[in-house]
């Protein structure tokens, strides 16, 4: 990004302009066009599709490019070739295509995993295992009228069955499948959502509506109980950005777009909404806000609550939304927050206005070592203290630090590493750093360039303190891209007996470092105790800071040779740990939401008298309980 | 879950299959000098790094908790916040430990000498070692022996030291501190000072529960304490005190650290030092001089022979499994953790179900002498034919090794020593015990304590103390083994006196008999019921009696068993209905423990002397105590509340009712048939 930001207010109106112009002509309408209008025009433009609009969508059939049995994209994989290195597949990512020759060490050292001990998953979806669709005729055929697209292709509905918890793409690997919804539909704007709700209502049809699929809190599973006939409600297809506000700075948009779309078309107009979660390629605008999300970036941008403005969601009782857009209102509780987290029970978002800021003109990256974990979080610590988080701050434990490290690529120039040379050198000699203490923060600033240095140096400063050596831009960078290569590695996992998962919560700074220990070790003795025959990785990273408390992420791992059912001795782990988190006094989730994974805890984690809330407002919303995905309550 | 700790695999082994080792073998052959400058060299705990002892005294003053408290203090007495905390540091100053190798050193040469003098072996089990050993790298470990003499006070250390483990620091009692020189060295041996009565000395208790907290969350040093809280001076275990037990577990609940390791040691000892001192004390005379110079002079006591002591370290427990499903962690979220804060219900009865739970381990853990079987046996005759006509030698060894077979059976750890013929092991009992008893012509006779020089002939009254001062010592080594016996016991008695068979009218008899004697004796909170099943179970296996899905009926022959049985818990009984019938005279309203306590004697001595009253254990201001506590949780007694010296209401008519169900009087179908029902 171009740093002319010396022009003044005139330079920079011109050329929001003339972004603006880009973008509308992606749009292929006036950006000031009246969107009901729009909305009503929506088939029209579903016939005569564009091409720039047909780049950036996901389409319909996912399965054209994504796997049905693991994470992303078909052509993205890690793999190891014939001489047994570890390798990236395909052209998406800065890692494709490039050799990982520390991977395959880390991994046998790690987990005790081999190369000659393979799992293989099934290689093709077997639509003859799948159960036939249990249509409601007098729906499909009111629904065809429409003119909706819809659709009952096994392929088609297994996709949209599941999340990405390890359960979930265990059994699809091993071509198992339960429930899975009866159709798919594909509404193209809200006032399609409206009519499908209507015929659902009329029919007693469940539905479960679909964003991008990253739940991780079995948020997308069939409740078995079901005995209507589920549709899924897949938002992708209403993915247009209905009209960008530059006085306001705010941006209306459909509730189905992908993070990463709404980021590039807000960029090509010189703004972002700064809202950027791990699985942004993927997830949706109406499925942050349906999972109250949070992004990397929140530091600076906020967490998807903050960034709401106006949000409009249909329900069987009709359509919720506030009739202006005021910034902040007194108007009893906010309604926003019975729809911000409401995991599907309540209707679906079909659209949001969204604050939006200018692109920062300037990123940096930047690396901390520490010594050990306790200094990094204290650090930490002091940087909330001071109120100058960085856009991003992550402190990763040794364990993770190590395992960055087994991700370094063979050749590339961002991919120094600080252990080469003369640093390393430093570290481990002049500094004394045990290499099995240490730990790293990665750090992503924003803004102007001024300002970011000074913030940096004031980072680097507090960090010194704490006995942490900046390590380098790369190192971070590194750290902040491997985010969206790592949600692959654990499909390469699988191909070896390892299975794992990652769970988060957040938690007041004083027990940061006390739930950290415990759960740690509560997963590792568990292991023990359900009788995995090799100790597991069982690590974690402080992603975010609060004035009053910190996200913390646990990532756990292990070889399950010699186990008979390894997904539920994972899954009483996992349950285990979530045990632990809760008597340390972390929440029950930071972001991921609760699902159906979590239900158990919500009762001792709101009240009673606040499960009987919650459950007034959807006996009232939803009493025939049409979004039947049995999430929450 | 009391099952949790019983599969140890130890109950009812016999002690010589375990690896016992003597330490002091080692110590005759080699020098003393070598032992005390052996490599120290133990592996620490691994969960944080070591600390310094001013570190250590840093972070409890500078610790928010005590800077809360401090504040707190200074609002309420408009001291300043300063002064309150150099009160603190005073405090911290005079309780803190000072733990130094050279000392460790030191207490070893001199503990060598004295313990190679006093005892033929002191016996310590390498499994309970090993394991230890295991334990301490990988949690703050908390040593929790039982307290019979002095001498335990620094064996733990010794022991450790010479097996390369970290010595621990220890909670002792401020009077050992007044000892100027040995107070010092004390502390640098890893002792830490406790005042008594803290009671609502706010500053006091806040200064070493944050004390007790630090070394445990930093796992800076094992810790030791007596959960018992004293020296037991009947040689039973005492119902354990909450405080400390409370502090050292703190942390585990909070989450400050991952686990705490708790280790139940049993030390059992043939002969205790302090016997005869610890009988004068109870009967509230002093001891005849001639033995207080003994004890002061060491080199009188460093003659006698003390026989054998042992010290059993139990499988380390951890509080993580201990406390699942009893305590949710859950209640600290709302309240910073370094914030004052009451225990719940839930984490008190926690904390107590625990601590009652290692003294029953500790208990199980004994070794059990000859000698104390012996003592139970003798105690079944009346005192007058003990001192008098004597008991004949061949009967006393043939009860005897009933009794052994019976407690063998019962999952008692002996130590009888196998190589030797039994009659053997009997005599060279006997002569450990010479100051006890006597042989003379194939009768055994109790040992009465020399008459003073003095002109007048002895009262009636003074002779009746000096057979309770035998008679109490003779107890004590009784109450060494009772806790094998006293679930049977109570069984057995509640079958005699209702006369029942029914499983859940003895049932309630059971729990109500619990209820009465539960200071007396270590239950486990609310597990009344498998207490009952499992005297039940012992009644059965050693052929006493029969039982079926609703009864209990006593066998062919049973009836030996059973009688024997309840006469071990006569004593018991006659002293307690002995209070009883006294707070139920005339003119007994509103009393302080002082009053009772020598008006309780007086009548108990006109009782004794009069023929009435077998026993002599109701003199013990012990038995006395345990009665008041009894009472005051059967809500028969009631403190008033405005009285600074414990002044008591009674109930006369609850007290009688006790009295009459303890009796027999009022059959148990008049009592609640819930197990742990109040009365
Ligand atoms: C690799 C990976 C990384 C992740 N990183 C993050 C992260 O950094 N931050 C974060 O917050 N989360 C993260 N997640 C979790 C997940 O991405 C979020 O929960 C996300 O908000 C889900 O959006 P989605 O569009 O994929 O929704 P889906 O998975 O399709 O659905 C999730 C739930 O929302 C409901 N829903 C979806 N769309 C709508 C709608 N329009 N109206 C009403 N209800 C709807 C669904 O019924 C379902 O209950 C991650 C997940 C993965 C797999």
């Amino acid at each position: 990004m171009a740093s002319n930001s010396s022009g003044g207010g005139s330079d920079r109106q011109r050329t929001a302009q003339q972004r603006l112009s880009i973008i509308a002509g992606h749009l292929q309408r006036p950006v000031d066009g009246n969107p009901a209008i729009l909305a009503e025009e929506c088939k029209a433009q579903e016939s005569k599709p564009d091409a720039s609009s047909e780049e950036r969508r996901v389409p319909r059939r996912r399965q054209e490019i994504m796997k049905w049995n693991g994470w992303g994209y078909s052509d993205s994989r890690f793999l190891f070739n014939k001489k047994g290195q570890a390798e990236f597949t395909g052209k998406r990512y800065r890692l494709s295509g490039m050799i990982i020759p520390g991977l395959k060490d880390w991994m046998e050292g790690t987990f005790g995993a081999s190369l000659q001990h393979k799992a293989p998953a099934t290689p093709i979806l077997n639509s003859n295992a799948i159960q036939p669709p249990n249509l409601h005729e007098a729906f499909v055929e009111e629904l065809k009228s429409t003119g909706i697209p819809f659709s009952h292709d096994a392929e088609d509905r297994v996709f949209r069955a599941h999340g990405h918890c390890l359960h979930e793409i265990f059994a699809l690997r091993e071509g198992k499948f339960g429930r899975v919804p009866d159709m798919v539909v594909w509404p193209n704007c809200h006032n399609d959502v409206v009519k499908i709700v209507e015929l659902a209502c009329k029919h007693n049809v469940c539905l479960i509506p679909y964003g991008g699929g990253t739940s991780v809190s079995s948020a997308l599973e069939c409740p078995h109980e079901e005995t209507r006939s589920i549709v899924s409600l897949d938002t992708s297809q209403m993915n247009r950005i209905l009209w960008i506000d530059e006085k306001n700075l705010t941006v209306h948009v459909e509730a189905g777009i992908v993070g990463q779309d709404l980021e590039r078309l807000l960029n090509e107009s010189g703004y972002c909404t700064g809202h950027e979660p791990d699985s942004m390629e993927f997830s949706s605008l109406g499925g942050w806000v349906a999972t109250r999300a949070s992004g990397m970036k929140k530091n600076i941008y906020g967490n998807i609550e903050d960034l709401v403005v106006h949000i409009k969601m249909v329900t069987p009782r009709g359509v919720i939304e506030k009739s202006c857009m005021g910034p902040r209102m007194s108007t009893g509780p906010d309604v926003h927050h019975f729809i911000m987290g409401s995991e599907g029970t309540l209707g679906v978002v079909t659209e949001v206005t969204m604050k939006i800021r200018p692109m920062p003109e300037y990123q940096k990256y930047g690396s901390v070592v520490f010594p050990n974990f306790e200094q990094g979080v204290a650090c930490l610590r002091e940087v909330a203290r001071q109120r100058c988080a960085p856009a991003s701050i992550r402190l990763m434990d040794n364990e993770q630090f190590k395992f960055g490290h087994a991700l370094k690529p063979q050749v590339s120039s961002i991919f120094t590493s600080f252990l080469d040379g003369l640093k390393k050198l430093y570290i481990t000699k002049f500094k004394g750093f045990d290499p099995n203490r240490l730990c790293v923060a990665t750090l992503l600033f924003e803004g102007d360039r001024e300002k970011v240095l000074q913030h940096e140096k004031q980072v680097y400063d507090i960090a010194a303190k704490f006995g942490g050596l900046a390590a380098g831009e790369d190192n971070g960078q590194r750290g902040y891209m491997l985010t969206f290569v790592i949600a692959y590695l654990r499909d390469l996992g699988m191909d070896y007996y390892v299975i794992g998962e990652s769970f988060e919560t957040s938690v007041p700074w004083d027990r940061v470092l006390d739930i950290c220990r415990n759960v740690k070790a509560r997963i590792v003795r568990e292991c023990k105790e359900k009788g995995v025959q090799f100790p597991p990785l069982s690590t974690c990273r402080v992603t975010q800071t609060y004035d009053a408390g910190a996200c913390v992420y646990f990532y756990f791992a292990f070889n399950y040779r010699g186990l008979s059912d390894p997904v539920h001795v994972y899954e009483q782990v996992e349950h285990a740990a979530r045990e632990e988190i809760l008597a340390n006094g972390g929440s029950l989730s930071h972001h991921h939401g609760v699902g159906k994974l979590r239900k158990e805890w919500m009762r001792d984690t709101i009240s009673n008298v606040g499960m009987g809330m919650l459950k007034s407002v959807k006996d009232y919303v939803d009493p025939n309980n049409i979004f039947g995905n049995r999430n929450l309550l | 879950m009391t099952g949790t700790y019983r599969d140890s695999g130890r109950v009812g082994r016999p002690a010589e299959e375990e690896d016992f080792v003597d330490i002091l073998e080692e110590r005759r052959r080699s020098s003393d000098l070598g032992h005390a400058f052996r490599t120290f060299n133990p592996q620490p705990y691994k969960g944080a790094p070591p600390s310094s002892i001013a570190e250590l005294n840093k972070a409890v003053l500078e610790s928010q908790y005590l800077r809360y408290v401090a504040k707190e203090i200074a609002m309420e007495t408009g001291s300043s916040e300063e002064n309150v905390r150099k009160e603190a540091g005073a405090i911290l100053e005079e309780m803190s430990q000072n733990l130094q190798l050279g000392f460790i050193r030191l207490m070893g040469y001199t503990l060598t000498k004295v313990f190679k003098r006093l005892f033929r072996s002191i016996y310590v089990n390498m499994e309970g070692l090993n394991m230890l050993q295991q334990a301490v790298q990988e949690s703050p470990v908390i040593l929790m022996p039982n307290h019979r003499s002095y001498l335990d006070f620094l064996i733990i250390s010794y022991v450790l030291f010479t097996y390369d483990i970290p010595v621990p620091v220890i909670a002792a009692g401020i009077p050992l501190a007044g000892m100027k020189i040995v107070g010092e060295i004390l502390r640098r041996s890893g002792a830490f000072f406790i005042r008594r009565a803290i009671g609502s000395d706010k500053l006091y208790w806040a200064v070493l529960s944050e004390y007790v907290r630090t070394i445990v969350r930093k796992g800076f040093a094992p810790v030791e304490f007596y959960v018992e809280g004293l020296r037991s001076r009947t040689l039973k275990s005492l119902t354990p005190k909450l405080g400390m037990m409370h502090m050292v577990l703190e942390p585990f609940f909070k989450g400050e650290v991952f686990d705490i390791t708790l280790v139940p040691i049993s030390i059992s000892y043939d002969r205790v030092l302090e016997e005869s001192l610890l009988a004068h004390e109870l009967l509230g005379v002093p001891k005849p001089r001639e033995s207080t110079k003994g004890l002061l002079k060491a080199s009188s006591v460093l003659q006698e022979d003390y026989g054998c002591m042992h010290v059993s370290f139990g499988r380390p427990l951890s509080v993580r499994q201990l406390c699942e499903g009893k305590m949710n962690r859950c209640q600290y979220n709302l309240i910073p953790r370094d914030l004052p804060q009451k225990p719940t219900a839930e984490a008190q009865a926690c904390v107590s179900w625990l601590a009652h739970l290692m003294v029953r381990i500790q208990e199980e853990g004994f070794l059990i002498s000859p000698w104390s079987l012996m003592a139970c046996v003798m105690l079944q005759t009346p005192t007058r034919g003990l001192t008098e006509e004597g008991l004949l030698w061949h009967q006393l060894t043939e009860k005897t090794l009933w009794l052994r077979k019976l407690a063998l059976g019962f999952g008692a750890r002996l130590n009888w020593p196998g190589d030797v013929p039994d009659s053997d092991v009997m005599s060279s009992t006997l002569t450990l015990h010479r100051s006890i008893v006597q042989r003379k012509a194939g009768r055994v006779y109790l040992v009465q304590e020399e008459k003073p020089v003095r002109k007048h002939p002895i009262g009636p009254e003074e002779g009746v103390m000096r057979t309770a001062a035998a008679v109490l010592m003779l107890a004590s080594y009784r109450n060494q083994s009772m806790h094998v016996f006293v679930r049977p016991a109570m069984l057995a008695t509640a079958i005699l006196i209702t006369k029942s068979t029914q499983r859940d009218e003895l049932l309630t008899f059971f729990s109500f008999l619990q209820n009465v004697f539960s200071t007396e004796f270590i239950f486990i909170p609310g597990s009344s019921s498998q207490d009952f099943e499992e005297a039940c179970f012992l009644l059965k296996k050693c052929g006493a009696v029969r039982i079926s899905q609703q009864e209990v009926t006593v066998s062919d022959g049973g009836l030996e068993v059973l009688e024997f049985l309840q006469k071990l818990l006569q004593p018991f009984i006659d002293s307690y209905q002995l209070i009883f019938r006294f707070l139920c005279k005339e003119g007994v309203h509103v009393f302080t423990e002082k009053q009772l306590l020598p008006a309780v004697r007086s009548l108990a001595t006109k009782l004794i002397l009069s023929g009435e009253l077998q026993t002599y254990e109701a003199l013990s201001s012990d038995t006395q105590k345990n009665v008041l506590s009894a009472l005051r949780r059967l809500e028969a007694l009631t403190k008033s509340r405005a009285s600074e010296q414990n002044e008591y209401n009674v109930n006369k008519a609850v007290v009688r009712r006790t009295g009459d169900i303890l009796c027999g009087k009022i059959p148990p179908q008049m009592l609640q048939a819930t197990p742990d029902a109040r009365l």
